[in-house]
């Protein structure tokens, strides 16, 4: 109710519209009922117009934006509810049905961000996130430098009041901002403020089409609250009209580099090709993997596995005994990390610092990488300076089809020949490396706590005959699902979070099964225990959501990357290594995440430490996923 | 309350560097002569099960050294100026205790063979 005498301005023109608008309910007798000293007597000046109340419009605002969040064809809204984005979520319900989009209750906006991380990790596209523009936003903050870090998009729309005439408590001052994205601002690729309607449907699809054009990206919008509170004026409604989303196309490397670079590459007789973030999509996974035929040359996506670039079990993947030392070219493909792959580096254990490369002199170095086109100073995820022949500032799965043929072109009968023997000595590595794995995998096999090697050996054999997805990261299980299990199709392993901010896990992985829902794919997360105790209640999102999905603990029971750094800092402060449990240990208590899913309408079971009892149960919990529910098992696992 | 991870880098460095000097060796070394026992002990509290696991298995950036086959010698040397792993010095562990820890290493058991492990075994076929 708008009670207050306004000086003209935006706020009175609005409540005047709706006046106009909405056919109104007044409550003008109440003036009439005034005494006469208060309603102004002959010889007082001339009485302002009684005020009217207005109670209902038939046309807020916020319907105007669930017409545009349709039209950009979310599937889903992550959100903790806020107070500044109310009317937005009542139009979300009512107004658009709750469908297309449908809203997705979080108990934590960082679990909805890295929901919409892990949900665009399998779908491709965003879906939209809602956030208080101060609280919220800060909750979401962490979760939002992943998504940038990884190059994903999400579609972020926080609520704020910035009239403040409009903030009815001290609450709404304390959740009002002047700059709300300004937060997020160094680790988001756009953000806009928008003050009309109008300006909030072309900015929607400005956001939209800007998250969704390689190098993919967060993008802010801010909603504010008046404008979707308030009924839309009357001049608006004749003109307002929701955007046609423009499609684009990914950036591709010039054609003359790229000719150059598959000179370099024919002509290696050594290359190698070392992947990062390369496939986006099932396509780009096919497409490393017809480059790599035609050249015979090896692929590395085992280190940071950033996403499923190549099979694990194809013969040119790449063996730990190819090693850089050995190329005499390296392409490097979206990896923010490839400096490391590059140069040695003084390890933690001793004092000092020193690099040194790997690779020999003379060595061709080369990249295609979108880094370039989405820089940000502050943050240093770009990772170091790479001394590169040649560097595409360009998309590389959108780059590939265009290097593949230029490849081609130059290939002769001769180089043929040569790429086939080479093919030869890579598979034959590659078969050994696999069998040296299955050795490694047989060492402490009856362990208890529970080796991951038994851990992921045990999984891939309740899954492998299902159209099955990893929705979690590898690296803290020793990468042994890249070791042991085919994985074939980029839906099978969704990578790493970017930013490698702990909390990520638990959330995307919900994410990520959701995504997977529709195509009836079984979706398993093996989730550390550390991180899951940052948000554990997207726990019950997946159960009130029916969102299938067996998650697998890896309960090792500490923070245990930490656990050995401080190990490695006692050691070189020639001090006791043994007290580098002290604030890393998750145990006494031991934490209970069988009971944990419990509480959330989860079922669980566990703790498990006999690894013999581990495939019954994952059998067991497999059976409820496949009812559409989510499922625990918690298993108390060896550190690494 | 985020943590970064970049760790694992480190840690393939330490995987690389440190694998073939710990667990190949060309012959079989002589019958320690420490207190596997006592080495037992020692390789909890001194924190080694952290990266090689409590059987000495090791994992995918941890070199496994089970049944290490380097000599007892070889292996206080590299423990005292390793490639990668935390250095630790004769007052974190005296080689009187690493000649322990080299001598429970020495005796853990040999694996089972990956034929006679079913789930390992039908790991063996090719991809699809």
């Amino acid at each position: 109710m708008a009670t207050t005498r306004q000086p003209v301005g935006r706020r009175k023109f609005l409540q005047g519209a709706a006046v106009g608008a909405a056919g109104i309910v007044a409550h003008a007798r109440e003036a009439e009922a005034l005494p006469e000293s208060q309603q102004g007597g002959a010889a007082s000046p001339a009485p302002e117009p009684a005020r009217v109340d207005v109670f209902h419009t038939d046309r807020p605002g916020s319907d105007y934006m669930v017409d545009v969040v349709k039209s950009l064809g979310f599937e889903y809204v992550a959100a903790n509810p806020g107070s500044a984005f109310r009317a937005l979520h009542e139009s979300l319900i009512n107004y658009g049905g709750n469908t297309k989009p449908e809203l997705l209750t979080c108990c934590h906006e960082e679990s909805s961000v890295a929901m919409a991380h892990g949900y665009a990790k399998i779908e491709g596209k965003p879906i939209m996130v809602m956030a208080h523009g101060t609280v919220g936003l800060q909750h979401a903050s962490m979760a939002v430098y992943n998504a940038y870090a990884d190059r994903v998009p999400v579609f972020i729309v926080v609520g704020n009041i910035l009239d403040a005439q409009f903030r009815r408590s001290h609450v709404e001052w304390a959740h009002a901002v002047q700059d709300a994205a300004a937060m997020v601002r160094d680790y988001t690729k756009w953000d806009d403020t928008p003050v009309s309607l109008t300006h909030f449907g072309e900015s929607a699809a400005q956001a939209y089409r800007m998250a969704t054009t390689p190098p993919y990206g967060p993008v802010v919008l801010v909603a504010d609250a008046a404008l979707q509170e308030e009924p839309i004026a009357p001049r608006e409604r004749t003109h307002l009209r929701v955007p046609r989303l423009t499609p684009t196309s990914a950036p591709v490397g010039d054609s003359g580099a790229v000719s150059e670079l598959a000179r370099m590459l024919v002509d290696a007789e050594n290359p190698r090709l070392i992947a990062g973030r390369v496939a986006r999509t099932p396509k780009g996974v096919d497409l490393l993997v017809e480059l790599a035929e035609l050249l015979q040359a090896p692929v590395q996506d085992m280190r940071f596995t950033l996403r499923m670039n190549f099979p694990s079990r194809h013969p040119l993947k790449m063996a730990p005994t190819v090693r850089v030392t050995d190329a005499d070219m390296i392409l490097g493909l979206e990896h923010p990390e490839f400096y490391m792959n590059l140069n040695s580096m003084t390890p933690t254990n001793r004092m000092g610092m020193e690099t040194a490369p790997r690779y020999k002199p003379g060595t061709k170095i080369a990249t295609i990488s979108s880094s370039d086109l989405l820089t940000k100073s502050n943050y240093q995820d770009a990772g170091r300076y790479v001394e590169a022949d040649l560097a595409i500032p360009a998309d590389a799965e959108a780059t590939l089809p265009a290097l593949i043929e230029a490849c081609r072109r130059l290939i002769t009968p001769e180089r043929r020949r040569a790429f086939d023997a080479r093919g030869v000595r890579l598979a034959e590595d590659s078969r050994r490396a696999r069998e040296q794995a299955l050795e490694q995998a047989s060492w402490g096999w009856d362990a208890s706590p529970i080796s991951t090697a038994r851990l992921s050996a045990e999984i891939w054999n309740q899954i492998k005959d299902e159209d099955w997805s990893l929705v979690s990261d590898a690296t803290f299980i020793s990468g042994w699902p890249h070791r042991l299990w085919d994985i074939t199709k980029h839906h099978q392993y969704i990578g790493w979070s970017g930013a490698y901010g702990i909390g990520y896990g638990a959330p995307a992985a919900v994410g990520a099964a959701l995504a997977n829902r529709k195509h009836g794919r079984l979706s398993v997360n093996i989730q550390c225990d550390g991180d899951m105790n940052y948000a554990p209640a997207v726990l019950w999102t997946a159960a009130h959501h029916r969102i299938p999905l067996l998650t697998v603990m890896h309960n090792n029971r500490a923070y245990h990357q930490e656990r050995m750094f401080v190990v490695d800092m006692a050691a070189r402060a020639n001090r006791d290594v043994g007290r580098a449990g002290i604030g890393n240990d998750l145990s006494d208590p031991n934490i209970d995440y069988a009971m944990l899913a419990k509480a959330y309408g989860v079922y669980g079971t566990g703790p498990i430490t006999n690894p013999n009892d581990l495939g019954p149960a994952l059998k067991r919990a497999i059976e409820v996923v496949k009812r559409g529910e989510p499922a625990l098992v918690d298993v108390v696992t060896q550190a690494r | 309350m985020t943590r970064p991870v970049f760790a694992c880098a480190i840690a393939f460095v330490s995987w690389s560097l440190a694998a073939p000097l710990l667990a190949q060796a060309p012959a079989t070394p002589p019958t320690p002569t420490g207190n596997a026992e006592n080495g037992k002990q020692l390789f909890t509290e001194k924190r080694c099960f952290f990266c090689h696991g409590t059987e000495g298995q090791g994992g995918g950036a941890y070199p496994r050294i089970a049944r290490v086959q380097r000599g007892a010698d070889n292996f206080v040397r590299y423990v005292r100026q390793p490639a990668a792993m935390a250095a630790y010095s004769e007052q974190q562990v005296s080689a009187a205790q690493l000649l322990d820890i080299y001598a429970f290493l020495r005796g853990l058991p040999a694996p089972t063979a990956v034929k006679d492990i079913p789930l390992l075994n039908q790991l063996k076929a090719p991809g699809k």
